[in-house]
């Protein structure tokens, strides 16, 4: 076997051990999904009614800002799921195996998009349910969840990254949790940042979360997309290579 | 001798201030048991981590199968397995699937790794509990799961680092019976533990680490006769007979020093327990025979002691 089709199905096996993992821990699996639902109804029902988005209803304007919010917050799993392996010992035997070694870090990522993706088209769904359109059309929606799950795959590697330097779940979900709240509601996800002070709006503006929403905005509700898209891209590309490059330098000098 | 499979060699390492290893060297023969007996901290986990790749050591050399485990190390982890001190098995996967998984990623096919995991979960008396999630287990299952997946590639060495730390009697007699059937079948083991009994009832050599330092290495025959000394208590009818065996011993020339307490009295051998000849000849010469004879062989705590002059943890405390 080749070395990368040996780290190719040492990969399939993580994220497959991720996967039933997952899928046998149902806290896990209700943090990812019965959260964003939650937001999509309080922010529909109770708080929507008093934020006025000029020019568009404020289901369809909340909805894109879910997308992002849902991934950014499940991203943070994948800091617990490490972590919680660190913690077993797992990590260690993992290393003393003769597989590949991305593989332990590709096979979270991996496991997370998969995630990632059920988490957006139930999310789709509730949308939908609550009276989100997309006035674009299809095509436009489906770009827009890609862009969405590009960037949640970006964004499992900087919480892989957490998970390798923190050997406690509870305490890689408290630092994670912190840092995306602060990136998802400084951004334009649930209010345009034109009501926010002016010092906050230029944070707001230049930041992956915002990026992304306004990039799904364009594409789901129309208008000129190709500025906001190739932003929110070349953030995901940016925090792909940097963490991914951290990560796996992480991963290496664990053996110091 | 035929040439060492584990070697180290002035192993060197330090934590920032901390040094837990301060030049290490050992050498394991082929299908033979080395105990790495020390106290905690005295960096038997760091010695294991070294040799088993998760480590890199500031300085020093060490080799398994003859590969260096810094140059060579994904060869060394093709011949290797190893269990740690936490039973490192995913909670959320049944036995089967714990074994199977690791035998995927030790390279196996995924038929041969079902066989093999369903082996070892036969060998490990796990069939019953095989399709159960492991965090269901007790802890002595939990740890033979995780024994049972160091074997999934039979590699011919074995690191098991403190496998019985935490475990009941039962349990911990269990694993020493697994363990000696693998070295039965060849395989050459490292094993690192706090327990004097468990280095005594499964090592072939011992080396006693303390401060990262080898203080001693030996055979446990041979550590406790160079240490302890065997103590013989004779028991006579009566006040003066035992009075009389004591006078005897202590005017036979010297090399004996006879401590009475009531009709008993006790002597120390510094040849072991084949100079119970001579005492006895010696005191029936002059006295009664006694009517009751003990012989306690000095225990590797008594070795330890005199080495490192501080006790070992005792058995049962977890690390």
């Amino acid at each position: 076997m080749s070395t990368y089709a040996a780290a190719l199905s040492d990969t399939v096996n993580v994220t497959g051990r991720n996967l039933k993992t997952l899928f046998r821990t149902p806290q896990a699996l209700i943090f990812a999904t019965v959260q964003p639902v939650i937001f999509v109804l309080l922010f529909r029902y109770a708080f929507g009614g008093a934020i006025r988005v000029p020019g568009t209803n404020y289901v369809d304007y909340l909805m894109p800002g879910i997308f992002a919010q849902s991934v950014a917050f499940g991203a943070i799993g994948a800091a617990v799921g490490l972590s919680a392996d660190l913690r077993s010992g797992i990590l260690v035997r993992f290393r003393t195996l003769p597989m590949a070694r991305i593989a332990v870090l590709a096979g979270r990522t991996t496991a997370d998009l998969a995630r990632n993706l059920a988490v957006v088209v139930v999310m789709t769904g509730v949308g939908f349910a609550v009276g989100f359109r997309a006035a674009n059309g299809i095509g436009g929606l489906l770009a827009a969840l890609g862009l969405v799950v590009i960037f949640a795959y970006a964004m499992s590697w900087i919480f892989v990254t957490v998970g390798l330097r923190v050997s406690d779940p509870e305490a890689a979900q408290a630092l994670g949790v912190p840092i995306v709240f602060l990136l998802v509601f400084t951004s334009s996800a649930f209010v345009p940042l034109r009501s926010m002070p002016g010092w906050l709006q230029a944070f707001g503006a230049h930041q992956p979360v915002n990026a992304l929403a306004s990039a799904e905005r364009a594409l789901i509700l129309g208008g000129p997309a190709a500025h906001d898209v190739l932003v929110s891209l070349g953030w995901s590309a940016g925090i792909l290579l940097v963490f991914g490059a951290l990560s796996a330098r992480v991963y290496a000098r664990m053996s110091r | 001798m035929s040439s060492p499979v584990i070697e180290a060699a002035s192993l060197r390492k330090s934590f920032g201030q901390v040094t837990a290893l301060d030049g290490l060297s050992f050498q394991v023969p082929p299908g033979s048991v080395l105990g790495l007996l020390g106290p905690n901290g005295s960096g038997k986990t760091t010695a294991v981590s070294i040799l088993s790749t998760t480590l890199l050591p500031d300085a020093g050399r060490a080799t398994v199968c003859g590969l260096d485990v810094v140059a060579d190390a994904p060869h060394v982890r093709a011949s290797i397995g190893f269990a740690g001190q936490f039973a490192a098995v995913d909670p959320n996967l049944t036995g089967r699937e714990n074994l199977a998984l690791i035998g995927r990623l030790s390279r196996l096919t995924r038929k041969q790794a079902r066989i093999r995991a369903d082996e070892l979960l036969a060998g490990f008396g796990l069939t019953g509990a095989a399709a159960r999630l492991a965090r269901t287990y007790s802890g002595g299952m939990r740890r033979r799961l995780d024994v049972a997946a160091a074997l999934l590639h039979r590699p011919p060495v074995l690191f098991l680092d403190e496998p019985t730390t935490g475990l009941d009697l039962e349990s911990r007699l269990a694993l020493w019976e697994s363990i000696r059937a693998l070295v039965r079948d060849g395989t050459t083991v490292l094993l690192t533990t706090q327990y004097l009994e468990e280095a005594d009832a499964l090592a072939d050599q011992i080396v006693i680490i303390d401060s990262g330092r080898a203080v001693d290495v030996g055979t446990p025959a041979q550590l406790k006769s160079r240490f302890g000394t065997v103590v013989f208590t004779l028991g006579f009818g009566s006040e003066p007979d035992a009075t009389r065996a004591a006078v005897a011993l202590a005017e036979a020339d010297g090399r004996y020093l006879p401590e009475r307490a009531g009709t008993e009295i006790s002597i120390r051998s510094g040849n072991g327990s084949g100079g119970l000849t001579g005492v006895l000849r010696t005191v029936t010469a002059q006295a009664p025979d006694p009517v009751t004879i003990a012989v306690h062989e000095p225990t590797l705590d008594d070795v330890f002691l005199t080495l490192t002059g501080h006790m070992p943890a005792e058995g049962g405390q977890t690390a």
